[in-house]
């Protein structure tokens, strides 16, 4: 691959002082600092990066957020519990339903429910199919970021089906709102197993064809291949997690490690490779789509015909719970994606707190990946480590 | 990097004999499970106001409509959705109470005014308003609030149906919780309820185990807790919003709880009325039953001086007299009139107005006068027969049986009537008949058919549950006599009773013929007033309505400005709304004695 990347010296450029901070003369009229953002297709919403810039390439990168508060936290204190599960779902727009499974866990687990066999199946299915309508959407998107805007299209289209069989069981398309503490909103529709493979029949063939399209691809490689390479010393200093974590090595994967629901009783394997650039991370994305899909398949397969879905709860117009506090967490398309919750008894949470990958790798692990990046990367970075803004500002 | 890699891209071009994917009909309906937009049917809603309370978006408020009454068990309003607010998570469609809230499957809608994105679902037309698809409540067991009534613990029928002992033994504090937890604080029952009691708030003291605001919330609108929690006619469990989708809240049991929990010597601390400054003022009440009580006792806190003057040895008039102890025990009964003496109401007992007393006497001594004396002749069926000695009115019999007296029960039974009164003759004779006999035979009749019955349910079930035989749907023809000894009672079938303007109006079919066989007969189709105690020149001054009864205004003041009337003589007749009348009485009374001083 040496043929193709660029080598720079890096001994023209400024140098780290006493205190490790980079000594930036902008007066010196060697440097130039632009703002990429907060508008930015690169990332799917409104976050910026502020770069100083030698020549075409990043000495210094600066992440700001801020762009994009609602207080969804604060909120949650304000709602009562069956409220929060409108509220928690939009502190993710591409993956909402990890949000509504760890709100509902949470509530379940301080106040002492179980729920039924059903519910769980009903609930990990509704997890993967989120997981592959958020992966159609983030696997063809690393090509757009390229200028590969075909693959994108085919992605919207086959997750407009998958949207279809969420509008089919949920009667929502993009929030679902069907978890619900204590369970489900509903059972499966009649016939819906049917219309689930044929809509994952297409995407068997479009995951061949994205192979082709991106993954051995010249264009895609010369752009991909060794571009934005994370040191694997970073994932403990930044905590990185899923899909960036495995590109490493690092076989982390909740469903795996901590198992919920009924993750135990399903066969996969999450895919990893040693080396982390942005070709890598899409093709561990990529793989992932391929588990999720087969997941889906036995989730079908292997649920119950019959059940409850809803665990009996108390009154939800007043539902008190105990005091106590908790941390739950589940397997995102990104990576670890938990809630801490603390109760005082009332109505009402203390307090919420959510942990995303994307807090740590938009704004810690982008801002160290940057430097030396070429500016015509900086999208491509920021997408291939699946960065979504509105979860770092909940 | 291979050469494959620059051909395989091009693999994408297969694509380009493949038909374009294009949305081509823009109407294609949304999932039958897809929340669209709203629609309610207005008919079944009752304005309970669960949906506004679970918006978390406050996009719901309930508004009047035009054409829709408030009336008991509909608030008359009904809900306006905005969707400038609303996010179509279906939560108010999953906690309707009545199942009248839905969602339609339409994907689109537009419209040039932006008003109308706010609108009440089922009165505004919409294009949506006639579509069968859309979200519903998720299941006909689906409830986000328990349907099922926690089980009131009772004496089993082997165990009460020899004695007097107090059947309902009360809730445990988990029992009453979890019940108080099935409350949605619609209000529907607040407004129901005569003495407009604060439903909602003690049940939510109940919740919060604070016994003591539950306490004090019950005084606030009525004095009479322990009566009213054990034999109070719950019009507000009949309209209560939870009862449309499941059994309503019990909510007569959860008063009974609170007022349970505290000993009367508490009250005066937890109820604040320890010191109560005196205004000097007297007023005298004719009567001891619920209204009078709760005058008195409205009355005392204001600081007026109570005299009540009652015809019967104990106070409490139809409550201790006419309710058998089975129902409501003495003890609770004085528990209640305990409090109200020591708020410094005195109760004169024995002492008959017109009699030992006229009201212009009393009128002479005392700045205003309330009088209560309740419904106590017992009325005739005035059939043939009817004035043999064995025909008793069921007033009189349970009267005897609370002063001790004996019993003239036979060994087998026939009672007319079908309100709680024949219930509760029919159960006390079922007690006694089995106390001397050790069996029984009684047969309970009534013209109107088991549903129209005026009676509770539950005192149905429960009087056959003692071996009672309740024949419903006949009517009372005569009563065969032979040597002057009763045979029984011919009756006849009963079609109907009321007519179509409700009016009492009964029809028979002369064809269908019955008889029961007796040699008691009791009568308990009702009972009318004595107020053979007012003298002709007060009559003479004061204005009755057409039905007979004495004409009052709001505050239940008669056209004698210092006369106050209230209870069974004017409105009821039960105990709630004759402490409604007390309460509201004695708000008059002060009115107008401030205005007049």
């Amino acid at each position: 691959m040496s043929f193709f990347s660029i080598k720079t010296d890096r001994s023209k450029y400024p140098q780290g002082g006493e205190d490790g901070k980079l000594q930036i003369d902008l007066d010196s009229h060697k440097y130039v600092k632009i703002w990429q953002g907060p508008n930015h297709p690169g990332v799917t919403g409104n976050m910026s990066v502020e770069l100083t810039l030698a020549g075409d390439e990043v000495v210094e990168a600066k992440t700001h957020v801020g762009y994009l508060h609602r207080g969804f936290e604060k909120l949650l204190e304000r709602r009562l519990f069956i409220q929060g599960m409108q509220t928690s779902i939009r502190m993710c727009v591409a993956e909402p339903d990890s949000n509504e499974y760890v709100f509902c866990s949470c509530v379940e687990e301080l106040a002492g429910i179980e729920i039924p066999e059903m519910a769980k199946w009903i609930r990990a299915l509704i997890l993967e199919m989120a997981r592959l309508q958020s992966l159609l959407r983030a696997v063809p998107g690393q090509g757009g970021t390229f200028g590969l805007g075909v693959g994108v299209q085919w992605g919207i289209y086959m997750r407009e089906l998958v949207l279809d069989r969420f509008e089919e069981l949920t009667g929502g398309r993009i929030y679902h709102m069907f978890m619900t503490p204590g369970g489900v909103r509903g059972p499966l529709p009649t016939g819906f197993k049917k219309r689930m493979e044929e809509t994952l029949k297409e995407i068997d063939g479009f995951i061949v064809n994205i192979d082709n399209l991106m993954f051995n691809n010249a264009v895609f490689k010369k752009r991909a291949v060794d571009v934005g390479v994370i040191d694997p010393s970073w994932v403990d200093k930044y905590g990185i997690v899923g899909p960036t974590a495995r590109s490493l090595g690092f076989n982390r994967d909740v469903r795996k490690n901590y198992p919920y629901l009924i993750y135990d009783q399903l066969d996969f394997e999450p895919y990893t490779t040693t080396y982390s650039d942005i070709y890598n991370r899409t093709r561990v994305r990529w793989h992932d789509l391929i588990t999720t899909v087969d997941l889906i398949r036995q989730i079908l397969a292997k649920m119950p015909e019959k059940g409850d879905f809803k665990a009996e709860t108390p009154n939800v117009l007043h539902w008190r719970i105990p005091k106590g506090e908790t941390y739950v967490r589940s397997e995102s398309s990104r990576g670890e994606y938990g809630m801490y919750m603390v109760t005082d008894g009332s109505e009402k949470p203390r307090r919420v707190n959510l942990r995303g990958p994307s807090y740590n790798n938009g704004i810690a692990v982008l801002e160290d990946l940057l430097v030396g990046a070429n500016i015509a990367d900086v999208g491509a970075i920021m997408v291939s480590l699946q960065v979504c803004p509105p979860e770092i500002e909940r | 990097m291979s050469l494959k890699d620059i051909l395989m891209p091009f693999k994408a071009w297969g694509n380009v004999f493949k038909e374009p994917v294009t949305l081509k009909d823009v109407k294609r309906e949304g999932a039958p499970r897809y929340r669209g937009f709203h629609k309610n049917d207005v008919a079944t809603c009752i304005g309970c106001g669960t949906c506004e309370a679970i918006c978390e978006n406050e996009a719901i408020v309930m508004v009047p409509v035009e054409g829709i009454e408030t009336k008991n068990g509909d608030s008359g309003l009904r809900p306006m959705v905005d969707y400038g607010r609303c996010c179509w998570c279906g939560l108010c469609v999953d906690v309707c109470t009545t199942n009248s809230l839905s969602l339609s499957n339409e994907y689109i809608w537009t419209t040039n005014d932006p008003e109308e994105f706010r609108f009440i679902p089922g009165v505004v037309d919409k294009p949506w308003n006639n579509s069968e698809k859309g979200w519903t409540k998720p299941g006909p067991n689906f409830s986000y609030y328990g349907k099922e009534r926690v089980p009131m613990p009772e004496l089993k029928p082997d165990e009460r149906d020899k004695s007097f002992i107090e059947i309902v033994r009360g809730y445990s504090k988990e029992q009453a919780m979890k019940e108080a937890d099935r409350c949605v604080e619609c209000g529907i029952c607040v407004a129901t309820c005569p003495a407009h009691m604060g439903i909602p708030e003690y049940i939510k003291a109940i919740r919060n185990d604070d016994l003591n605001e539950g306490l004090r919330i019950l005084y606030d609108t009525n004095p009479l807790p322990e009566i009213c929690g054990r034999i109070c006619t719950h019009k507000c469990e009949t309209v209560c919003s939870v009862g449309h989708q499941g059994d309503p809240l019990s909510i007569r049991w959860l008063k009974r709880y609170i007022a349970d929990q505290q000993p009367a010597e508490n009250y005066k601390k937890i109820l604040e009325t320890e010191k109560i400054t005196k205004n000097g003022k007297r007023i005298a009440i004719v009567g001891s039953g619920p209204s009078g009580l709760s005058a008195a006792h409205y009355l005392a806190q204001m600081g007026y001086e109570c005299v009540v003057f009652e015809k019967l040895p104990k106070p409490g008039g139809m409550m201790r007299y006419g309710i058998p102890e089975y129902r409501l025990p003495y003890d609770a009964l004085d528990k209640d009139i305990d409090y109200i003496k020591s708020l410094g109401v005195e109760i004169r007992c024995n002492v008959t107005i017109g009699k030992d007393i006229t009201l212009e006497e009393l009128h002479s001594q005392y700045d205003a006068i309330f009088v209560g004396t309740g419904l106590h002749l017992g009325r005739s069926t005035r059939i043939p027969g009817t004035d043999h000695p064995n025909v008793y009115q069921a007033v009189d019999l349970l009267r005897d049986v609370t002063m001790g007296k004996d019993i003239p029960a036979t060994e087998s039974i026939v009672v007319i009537g079908g309100g709680n009164v024949a219930m509760d003759i029919t159960r006390t004779l079922a007690r006694i008949q089995n106390q001397r006999y050790g069996k029984v035979n009684i047969i309970t009749t009534s013209l109107e058919s088991e549903k129209e019955m005026p009676a509770d349910h539950e005192e149905i079930i429960e009087a056959r549950e003692e071996r009672a035989t309740i024949i419903p749907g006949w009517g009372p023809v005569r009563i065969e006599i032979e040597n002057n000894k009763i045979k029984g009672l011919h009756v006849v079938k009963c079609t109907s009773v009321f007519d179509e303007n409700r009016r009492f109006n009964p029809k028979f079919d002369e064809s269908q013929t019955n008889f029961f066989a007796g040699d008691m007969i009791v009568e308990s189709i009702g009972q009318g007033m004595d107020i053979s105690y007012l003298s002709e020149s007060i009559k003479e001054n004061l204005k009755f309505n057409e039905r007979g009864r004495i004409l009052v205004n709001e505050y239940f003041q008669s056209s004698l400005e210092w006369l106050f009337v209230g209870g069974d003589i004017i409105q009821g007749p039960d105990v709630i709304h004759g402490i409604a009348n007390g309460h509201k009485a004695a708000n008059g009374i002060d009115k107008f004695l401030s205005e007049k001083a």
